[in-house]
């Protein structure tokens, strides 16, 4: 069969440096191909320059297409401005990642897909919106004559993204770029898009270019796969193939970059380090219309948790976005008001900072975004030891500086590597380095809980699985306790002892990790282990 | 506690996940983002040498009393050292009639200090700021000539030292206003948004109605019942200039503290006023510093608007709004209006360009090549 892409030696520049050294795939009609690779693998750049999206970038190299409608084969690369125009969203279309993001705010999800529709197919106004609820009506959306009416905020994670597909496909394209489609929704909803692409796809005929970090979805989904490591396309062929029979080393890496477990299995001693009973988190909110002039209403995020944390454990937290795995971490911390019964180390949260103190030095915190967690205007000396000037005020700086390398140490970080380690800021430093950063700022203060909010979500698989084997390590070394919060059921199986599950709020089952995750109870958990394995 | 049972676990502890020597070559200095955002900012040329040359103006004019005054820096007569500057002298100790200083421009003292071996070293530009040219050939005000080479105004003022004198007032008055508006507005701004809440309730009703006071009718008011001094207006231009700075610097503290970095400060037990002050702040520099140039131009400008006005400075001070007001009386005498004129927008440009300069040079999408 002809290709209906063919990428020839594909090089993309920026500035003076290459960031794609001469790829080479191809789609025949009707195939899902995957571009797998880590975040600067040049997987996005790649699938974007094809249709000339990448700014201020240089591309060379050859990208034919031969769509299967009797036109003749187009060098991509080489096609003035207004013929793409013509090519984007008609015979290529792309999802995004963040539907949010991608939809205006500011139009209905309607009159958006009827725009495109007006747009390619010159259709009335009238034509365009009945076009516009059959899309969405096909990507499976319930009552599509509402939803059409709706503002991209007004629907779910779920339907945002099922309106995009909706779009995408509405110009009836040949080839789909699909990036990263379903990693900012929650696991239950990433299978029914990927059914909801792989029905659409079947159905047309057309082809699919799915980009993603996730080897788990390629498994699932895709026909062939191509591998990208630093602008490099090391590997590609089927996909069961590879999967079984990797003959590359980054892909060998990036097949076992699944967290293993390395954790002891503490005996439960008799004092736990958290404990909590009918412990409740709740928030004031503002009531709609002329209510919320006279009260305020509460929206309960946390309802009835009830467990406990033992020396040398971790308690693993699953749940979705908006289950209140979070509030429960911030109010283990202290840093939200909570009722009910929580104690750390046996003493509860007081009202004021000074008696909060001494609990303070227990329960440290790493958060989710490596970025947004360290002070970019701070250097590593003053980030790790900022935590020993407020407990032990009388230390110099000598022992103070002693004190930070040690805790860089134990976190894997030396001047060796780094030289000048102390003086630098947190922007020279990648995502996982930061965040190892954030652990010696958590541990330098002695804690004997960690609370870890998703600590590797936005790491990449191989990155991850180094994180992951460290804080196994400081577990092992330290006795230290670990709560930790995460939607990633392959990280709790790695880490966790303890389970619990959580959905809007309540805790839907909790015990010991193999009995929640093997033989799970509630059907919520069940489909939360399917999505994940 | 059974640490040891624990640490001899049979699991294997390959120390795999230590990282391994930097491959990547890592940069060996390190610099603070500050430095790097004034790298960026010397690599625009057009803000750099803007920068070099007001700073170069505004030294020149603070030792203004050394370039252009009426006083001389020295005169050796009879075989004695005169500071004229420093002491005051009679006019008797030269020769002359009174027992009154001396005016140095007198044709008669200055015969004095120039015969028999004396001399004397004028500045540069022999006026003072409220010299009147008592001895020039034409009448006032005077076209520019070799004796006043900017000409004078209509009192017989040399325009060199008018504007010379006005520049650095202008530039002082910019500076301090700048810099109380920015004390007043951080710490404002950053209470309201640190705390929010009702805090920033309430002070934001409170900005609301002192922002709707009729800031140039308070001006006039208060320049008839107190003397008009510069301290007075940098108090009344106080009063209303932190607001805007306020409102940028409370909406970066809301986001700020937001940031996961500030809720690991918490969590470390570190208190309100260092979290404030070391971990909120310098993010939240960025709107301030970029605006410092384009509130000191506002500054300068409201100077010079409330001068034309003759609510500004007292009379006699000089100033860029008067002698503007004056060229408009004198629409004759082309000089006037010109030369302040093109003080005045040089000034303003050259803040202009440098406040471009820090906007690009802070801006964090901007590629740091």
């Amino acid at each position: 069969m002809t290709p209906l892409l063919d990428v020839h030696d594909l090089r993309v520049t920026f500035g003076s440096q290459e960031v794609v050294h001469g790829i080479d795939f191809s789609i025949v009609p009707g195939e899902k191909l995957a571009l797998v690779g880590e975040s600067g693998s040049g997987k996005t750049v790649s699938a974007l320059s094809l249709l000339g999206l990448v700014q201020n970038a240089r591309v060379a190299g050859s990208a034919r297409f031969a769509p299967d409608t009797g036109q003749p084969a187009r060098e991509l690369l080489h096609l003035p401005e207004r013929e793409l125009m013509g090519i984007r969203g008609r015979e290529i279309a792309m999802i995004f990642q963040e539907p949010m993001t991608a939809l205006n705010p500011l139009y209905t999800v309607g009159d958006q897909i009827a725009e495109v529709l007006q747009l390619k197919d010159g259709l009335t106004a009238r034509e365009a919106w009945k076009g516009a609820i059959a899309a969405l009506r096909a990507t499976g959306i319930p009552q599509p004559e509402q939803r059409a009416n709706a503002y991209p905020h007004q629907l779910s994670g779920g339907q945002r993204q099922r309106a995009m597909i909706a779009m995408a496909l509405s110009g009836r394209p040949r080839l789909l770029l699909a990036d990263e489609p379903t990693t900012a929704l929650d696991v239950t909803l990433r299978g029914q898009i990927l059914d909801l692409l792989a029905e659409v796809q079947q159905h047309n005929g057309m082809a699919l270019l799915l980009i993603t970090h996730d080897l788990n979805l390629v498994r699932k989904f895709a026909d062939r796969v191509a591998v990208m490591e630093n602008g490099y396309l090391v590997e590609h062929g089927p996909v069961a193939e590879i999967f079984s029979n990797p003959s590359h080393p980054y892909t060998r890496k990036l097949i076992d970059s699944r967290p293993t477990r390395e954790v002891v299995d503490g005996a439960i001693r008799a004092a736990p380090v958290m404990k909590a009973d009918g412990m409740h988190v709740s928030y004031p909110t503002v009531l709609p219309g002329l209510k919320g002039w006279f009260k305020r209403g509460r929206f309960t995020a946390v309802k009835n948790a009830a467990f406990s944390i033992e020396s040398g454990r971790t308690l693993g937290v699953v749940g979705e976005s908006g289950s209140g795995k979070s509030t429960l971490a911030l109010a283990a911390l202290g840093l939200i008001p909570h009722q009910g019964e929580l104690e750390v180390v046996g003493r509860r949260w007081g009202p004021d900072a000074a008696s909060n103190k001494a609990i303070r030095r227990m329960v440290q915190v790493v958060f989710q975004d490596p970025f947004s967690s360290l002070s970019p205007r701070m250097t590593v000396e003053e980030i790790v030891g900022e935590g020993l000037l407020v407990h032990e005020p009388a230390m110099d700086a000598e022992a103070r500086r002693e004190r930070v390398l040690r805790a860089l140490a134990d976190v894997g970080l030396a001047e060796m590597q780094f030289p000048a380690l102390l003086h630098r800021y947190p922007h020279e430093f990648s995502g996982g380095q930061r965040q190892r950063l954030a652990v010696a700022r958590a541990l330098i203060v002695g804690p004997q809980l960690l609370i870890l909010d998703e600590p590797t979500s936005a790491l990449d698989v191989t990155i991850q699985k180094q994180v992951l084997k460290l804080l196994q390590r400081l577990q092992r070394d330290k006795q230290l306790s670990y709560m930790l919060i995460t939607h990633d059921v392959d990280v709790i199986r790695a880490m966790a002892h303890d389970v619990l599950v959580m959905k809007d709020g309540e805790i839907l089952e909790s015990g010991p990790v193999h009995q929640v995750l093997d033989a799970p109870r509630h059907s919520y958990t069940r489909t939360l282990v399917a999505a994940a394995s | 506690m059974s640490g040891p049972t624990l640490a001899s676990s049979s699991i294997e502890v390959a120390d795999k996940e230590t990282l391994a020597p930097a491959a990547a070559p890592v940069p060996a200095a390190s610099q603070s983002p500050a430095a790097r955002a004034w790298r960026r900012f010397r690599r625009n040329r057009l803000g750099f040498v803007s920068l070099v040359i007001f700073s170069t103006l505004v030294v020149l004019s603070l030792f203004a009393e050394l370039l252009s005054n009426d006083q001389p820096l020295l005169i050796r007569y009879q075989h004695k050292f005169y500071f004229p500057m420093l002491y005051e002298y009679a006019e008797t100790t030269f020769g002359g009639d009174f027992p009154t200083p001396p005016d140095y421009r007198d044709p008669f003292i200055r015969k004095k200090l120039t015969e028999n071996g004396n001399w004397v070293i004028y500045t540069l530009n022999p006026y003072g700021p409220g010299t009147l040219s008592y001895f020039s050939k034409y009448p006032f005000p005077s076209p520019p000539s070799a004796e006043n080479l900017l000409g004078t105004d209509e009192r017989g003022r040399d325009m060199l030292a008018q504007l010379l004198y006005g520049f650095r007032l202008s530039v002082l008055f910019g500076l301090v206003l700048t810099a109380i508006g920015v004390v007043i507005g951080v710490i404002t701004g950053a209470v309201q948004g640190f705390f929010g809440g009702r805090t920033d309730l309430t002070f934001q009703r409170v900005i609301e109605i002192w922002s709707s006071m009729p800031e140039l009718y308070l001006l006039i008011i208060f320049s008839s019942i107190f003397a008009p001094s510069v301290a007075l207006l940098v108090i009344l231009l106080s009063l209303f200039g932190w607001i805007g700075l306020s409102d940028y610097v409370r909406a970066e503290f809301l986001r700020n503290r937001q940031m996961d970095y500030v809720k690991a400060a918490r969590a470390l037990g570190v208190g309100n006023g260092r979290i404030m002050w070391h971990h909120i702040l310098p993010n939240s520099m960025t709107p301030v510093v970029t605006f410092l140039p384009f509130r000191m131009s506002a500054a300068i400008l409201a100077l010079t608007s409330l001068d034309f006005l003759g609510l500004g400075v007292p009379p006699g001070t000089p100033s860029l709004g008067e002698l503007l007001s004056q060229g408009k009386q004198n629409i004759d005498a082309w000089w006037i209006s010109i030369e302040t004129f093109a003080v005045l927008v040089i000034t303003l440009l050259l803040l202009t360009f440098m406040g471009d300069a820090l906007r690009d040079a802070l801006d964090p999408r901007k590629a740091d090549r």
